[in-house]
């Protein structure tokens, strides 16, 4: 037997906790507590065998993975191991002694949030009082340490018509790259999924401003589109165990970080098992690898060693069964699912927050 | 032709810009650049280019340096080089 190619990318998941309580959150909703997370060592351990099995950069996540202490020596720990190092935060802990470490210990890359362009955009979505200036004084620090910066906007119906201010302010800070991600509708952002997701009209014109901002030129620039609005499913992390892997604060490895809704089947934990052999032979990671799973309409669909089949977590999340078509797929016979979301997010309800 | 695109002449000096990286995997027995939250695979001929930029040599001692090593014409190596490098700094991931 052959072993499945080995993953490109970690997210390393270092701790739940977050000084904002964004309501479209990528965390589960069931969030892990202080108490459960794994200590240095173990995270030192999960770095070199991620090396070994071909892992080429970590991104340290979280919730803020400023909020972990050891935080600096996992960056070094990444550094000698030649991975590539990626620290994707909100900026709200991080300060110039911080920033100077993080830049000794090797990091490579830093991926800065931002919830809006105005303060009160930023408040309402984040929580925090005074987080827009933060944020701004962190791409400030960044930018003058010289290491490469992302700035990631989330957007939604709330902030989707700031997108050019979103690039200008890009611009300001001296950003390299930006991130228009439309909220991902999974556990807290799938709970606010009536108050976030924007109409059809907002999401083209979400699109020409971005092209607009492409050809300008200077600012490399990601878009994520939301997939209400698509009749073919994204191919969500590249293909079920193909790609990426993720590391939850309790060492729990999974092939998304929303996998965790996924029913009847159970987690490996590094604590127990080596990564390779949870990669390579576990349960989970090979319940939805390749093709060999699909029902149809994919099993027999041209498009299937491209979009492997969608996303799991949204088949599970709107049609009770992970091993379904994921119902953004016109073909899919719950597709009147989707298309029922989107006209119902015309309505206006509050916004649930994110907390433990 | 071997004209040198705008900007990379042969005396020109170039590296990689920061958060960006030549790098072999071994677990895939491949080449790849690293770049802000992605990594290309680069075949060929660049491996042997790129290794060669170290903020000190100029894009003349590559070419010579390669043409020497590989005993070819000194004007095929020229061309390669030259695309490859005017490609990548366009995209960012050198600069001069």
């Amino acid at each position: 037997m052959t072993l499945p190619s080995p993953p490109m990318s970690l997210l390393a998941e270092l701790t739940h906790r977050c000084p904002l309580s964004c309501p479209y959150c990528s965390n589960p909703l069931e969030l892990e507590r202080k108490a459960a997370e794994l200590d240095t060592a173990t995270w030192r351990t999960v770095l070199e065998q991620a090396a070994e099995l071909g892992v080429l950069q970590v991104h340290f996540s979280g919730g803020e993975p400023m909020a972990r202490p050891d935080l600096v020596e996992l960056v070094s720990v990444a550094q000698k191991l030649n991975l590539y190092s990626n620290l994707i935060t909100s900026g709200i802990l991080l300060d110039e002694p911080k920033l100077e470490a993080l830049d000794r210990a090797g990091l490579d890359h830093v991926q800065l949030s931002f919830q809006d362009v105005t303060e009160a955009g930023a408040e309402r979505i984040g929580g925090l009082k005074g987080a827009q200036q933060r944020k701004i004084e962190a791409a400030r620090l960044i930018r003058a340490s010289g290491i490469p910066m992302t700035l990631n906007f989330v957007v939604h119906r709330e902030n989707v018509a700031r997108i050019p201010e979103m690039f200008a302010l890009a611009r300001e800070l001296g950003a390299g790259r930006v991130e228009i991600a439309h909220t991902q509708y999974y556990g807290w952002g799938l709970k606010n999924r009536d108050a976030l997701l924007p109409s059809r009209e907002q999401l083209q014109e979400s699109t020409r401003a971005v092209e607009v901002e492409r050809a300008k030129g200077g600012l490399s620039i990601d878009y994520v589109t939301p997939d209400y609005h698509a009749d073919r499913p994204k191919p969500c992390m590249g293909g079920w165990g193909q790609r990426f892997v993720n590391v939850t604060p309790s060492g729990r490895v999974l092939p998304c970080h929303a996998a965790e809704i996924i029913p009847d089947v159970s987690f490996p934990n590094v604590k127990d098992v080596s990564l390779s052999e949870i990669w390579n032979a576990s349960p989970l990671f090979n319940m939805f690898r390749g093709t060999d799973w699909m029902p149809e309409p994919c099993r027999s669909c041209e498009r299937k060693e491209r979009d492997w089949g969608g996303c799991r977590c949204q088949a599970m999340a709107l049609t009770g069964n992970a091993a379904n078509t994921d119902p953004v797929c016109s073909l899919s016979p719950f597709h009147d699912r989707v298309e029922r979301a989107v006209t119902e997010a015309s309505e206006r309800p509050e916004l649930l927050y994110r907390r433990f | 032709m071997t004209e040198a695109p705008p900007g990379i002449a042969e005396e020109t000096v170039l590296s990689f810009a920061r958060g960006h990286r030549l790098q072999h995997d071994r677990v895939r027995d491949l080449w790849i650049v690293q770049a802000p939250e992605k990594a290309f695979v680069i075949e060929g001929s660049a491996p042997h280019i790129l290794r060669l930029l170290d903020g000190k040599r100029s894009v003349g001692d590559i070419i010579q340096q390669l043409a020497n090593e590989f005993s070819a014409p000194r004007e095929v190596i020229a061309k390669d080089v030259l695309a490859l490098l005017s490609e990548l700094t366009e995209k960012n991931v050198l600069h001069i």
